[in-house]
């Protein structure tokens, strides 16, 4: 029912039917779904990624070539996210508008302030990402501050259809804001909950709900759990307890549910970004099911 | 609660695009109370927003971790956003390095067991490339690399990759500059490199799925072609991934030689194709001609003189379940080739009709380990009289190789593999056992399909 009227409100709010003049290619289902939200039909979007894959290990396919070809803006997560895809699809693309540095190069992560930047940049350290965590969509906060800086970008790289970008950036703010608070209530109970998670994914989202991380399952990043390194964090579990433990949906979920037979807690597939599972839908279902699932979780004794 | 707060934002909603519609001046009182909610958040939104984005360009402007630590100190303690922890072994930006490129390094080493020896591995019905030969028995260093790459200027991209012999032997296997901004889907390439035919001949050994080439390229290619040329690509602005390519080579490596006309003894041109098959599956697919001359072309002792040309038809299957390849994933691939070969052969004329294909499949059955197959074979062509007991008569023999492997990843950045193949591609048939690492470090780099 909220999903129908909001539909309603958007439709109505946009008036001006035009075919679509800015060609998105999304790196991630969340930057797609966020284009959407601004763009509406002046912006035609191919979304690179499905929410059931890791951005970390994407391949360089011919379908993303042949995509990155004809966009006039590659929409993208940034701080390395990327590294192991989009500079060979760049480079195969041959398409100067995307190009690093060009105006179409969008990195979301530039509009935010990355947290977890490493101190030691060694690869003994596991698969870091340089600039600092990229995955910053699991704070709503920071898909507003990316909604602007795509707006503003948008208009610059199509002038003619400034004014409409303008216009659903400010109906989306609208529509967020009143989400957000809603959000920031339903969340409140998780403030001070201690968790686990498999992969250093969530840190924004932590910290926007108030989380407490007691440990992680990946004793490095990218490094998945050796079975060593699990028993350790059974033991960690018996002197600081944690009320679940959390997942993106996209990664195994052996070590998750290892660690919640053992641990007698709740292990929780959590949708990560649009798309990742059922019932994230879009950018504002997609927190809606995040904080569902959390707080199920932590409802259960 | 969350249906009142529904309602709240429905009526929020309504505000903010057109007139509130309100019966009575209770639901009146009540949108406008919500509607001045909406804005006092929409506000405080707005100047957390800005704090976070002045934060966000202080940090990317710090160049030592002291300024960014006063930056930070400085932040009032309401900035929804903790500051970032200061970066503390971060490169200087501004230092006589800031341009360094990117240099990446690649070791592998292997353990060789075989039975029949490998310095005597022929390919009856093919005259072997050196390049293509058995690994020696026992502890072997094999090719390490260095590559340097980096954008050269706002229209040039350069790569520098020295392979090392195990001997101390410098060459330099690839050397090109590439235009990065030429427009309508153009890209030229100049300087040395391999040629886009086939699916794998671009490929560089440390990415290869299997320790050594398929049997076709060893005969046909000598292992892989590259040479000093040019290469133009361009990509057709169609939502189909179609791009064509064309490129002349000096004619220096096998199975050219000699640099026949003028130095532009190779040509060759290609067409790729592919996309996807729902989430899960992508394909590639690809046609290469290859114009060969050879000028006095000296394997092991023969000379030939005159031309080769290859046709190489090629197809890549991947799959994964939803396309998300961390676990698990597959990988086919089979490649034909069709070759004709005519000259003079030791001063005996030839007329040579050969071919050969091959077919491999890596399953990676969980995160990090994986398993392959390969069958490759080859049909040679009969020899006239005079090249009896040459490097081209097969005797009646069709040389095929079957290949299995299990693989190990230490991280996306080492592996350790264990190759095994029954080698039936001489007289005496091959039983070759072989322990390898490849490792890459430096900068992450990005992998061809």
């Amino acid at each position: 029912m909220r999903k129908f009227i909001l539909g309603a409100a958007f439709a109505a709010c946009l008036t001006s039917p035009v075919f679509a003049d800015l060609r998105v290619f999304a790196c991630e289902p969340e930057w797609g779904a966020l284009s959407q939200e601004i763009g509406g039909e002046h912006v035609d979007i191919y979304t690179a990624t499905t929410g059931g894959q890791d951005p970390h290990g994407i391949q360089a396919r011919p379908s993303l070539i042949a995509h990155a070809r004809r966009a006039d803006i590659a929409v993208c997560t940034g701080a390395a996210l990327e590294v192991g895809w989009m500079p060979m699809v760049r480079r195969q693309a041959s398409n100067r508008a995307i190009a690093e540095g060009a105006p179409g190069d969008f990195a979301a992560t530039s509009f935010v302030a990355l947290k977890e930047i490493p101190t030691i940049l060694d690869r003994s350290q596991g698969d870091l990402h340089a600039p600092g965590n990229p995955h910053i969509q699991t704070d709503p906060n920071n898909i507003r501050l990316v909604a602007q800086a795509l707006a503003q970008r948008f208009s610059e790289l199509d002038p003619a259809n400034a004014v409409a970008y303008q216009a659903g950036l400010t109906d989306f703010l609208a529509r967020w804001d009143v989400a957000l608070e809603r959000w920031t209530l339903e969340g409140a109970p998780l403030r001070g909950v201690a968790i686990v998670a498999q992969h250093q994914s969530w840190i924004y989202l932590e910290d926007w709900l108030g989380l407490e991380r007691v440990a992680l399952l990946e004793s490095q990043p990218g490094i998945p759990p050796s079975s060593g390194h699990l028993a350790e964090v059974v033991q960690t579990l018996q002197a600081h307890p944690a009320r679940m433990v959390i997942r993106a949906a996209y990664e195994d979920d052996r070590p998750a549910n290892f660690i919640a037979e053992r641990s007698g807690i709740p292990a929780v597939e959590l949708p990560f970004t649009v798309g990742g599972t059922d019932g994230a839908d879009d950018l504002f279902s997609l927190y809606d099911e995040t904080l569902r699932r959390l707080l199920a979780a932590a409802a259960q004794e | 609660m969350r249906r009142l707060l529904n309602a709240a934002a429905i009526v929020g909603l309504t505000t903010v695009c057109s007139p509130a519609f309100a019966d009575d001046d209770l639901s009146a009182i009540r949108a406008e109370i919500d509607a001045m909610r909406v804005e006092y958040q929409s506000r405080i939104n707005d100047l957390e927003t800005r704090l976070a984005e002045a934060e966000a360009r202080t940090a990317r402007a710090e160049t030592s971790a002291q300024s960014a630590q006063r930056a930070v100190e400085a932040m009032p303690a309401a900035v929804r956003v903790p500051p970032p922890a200061a970066p503390v072994a971060r490169p200087a930006q501004t230092g006589a390095n800031a341009f360094n490129p990117a240099i990446s390094g690649v070791l592998n080493g292997q353990f060789a067991a075989s039975s029949a020896d490998p310095d005597l591995a022929a390919l009856p019905g093919f005259d072997l490339d050196a390049e293509a030969g058995r690994p020696a028995r026992g502890f072997n260093l094999g090719e390490s690399e260095i590559v340097i790459a980096a954008n050269i200027d706002p229209t040039l991209y350069g790569n520098l990759t020295f392979s090392l012999g195990q001997d101390g032997s410098v060459g330099v296997e690839e050397a090109y500059i590439q235009t990065t901004s030429l427009g309508g889907g153009l890209t030229l390439r100049g300087g040395r490199m391999f040629s886009g035919i086939g699916y794998l001949n671009e490929v560089h050994a440390h990415a290869w799925a299997f320790s050594d080439q398929a049997l076709p390229y060893r005969a046909f290619l000598g292992g892989q072609y590259g040479d000093d040329g040019v290469q133009l690509r361009w990509i057709a602005p169609v939502d189909q991934y179609l791009e064509f390519g064309a490129e002349i080579y000096r004619g220096d490596a096998f199975p050219a030689g000699g640099g026949a006309n003028g130095g532009t003894g190779t040509s060759a041109v290609w067409a790729r194709t592919g996309g996807d098959i729902g989430s899960g599956s992508s394909w590639l697919a690809s046609a290469s001609l290859l114009d060969a001359n050879a000028q006095s072309r000296d394997v092991n002792g023969s000379e030939f003189t005159g031309d080769e040309t290859l046709g190489i038809l090629s197809l890549v299957y991947k799959w994964a379940p939803g396309g998300n390849r961390r676990d698990r994933n597959l990988t086919l691939s089979g490649e034909y080739f069709v070759d004709t070969m005519r000259g003079n052969f030791d001063a005996v004329p030839v007329n040579l009709d050969r071919s050969g294909w091959y077919v491999q499949g890596i399953y990676q059955f969980r995160r990090r380990w994986g398993a392959g197959l390969r069958y490759a074979a080859l049909t040679p062509d009969n020899v006239p009289f005079g090249l009896a007991g040459s490097a081209l008569d097969a005797a009646g023999l069709n040389p095929w190789t079957a290949t299995a492997l299990l693989e190990f990843d230490t991280s996306e950045f080492g592996r350790l593999r264990a190759q095994y193949t029954r080698d039936e591609s001489d007289r005496v048939a091959n039983d070759e056992f072989l322990l390898q690492y490849t490792v890459t470090y430096g900068p992450h780099a990005a992998h061809r399909f």
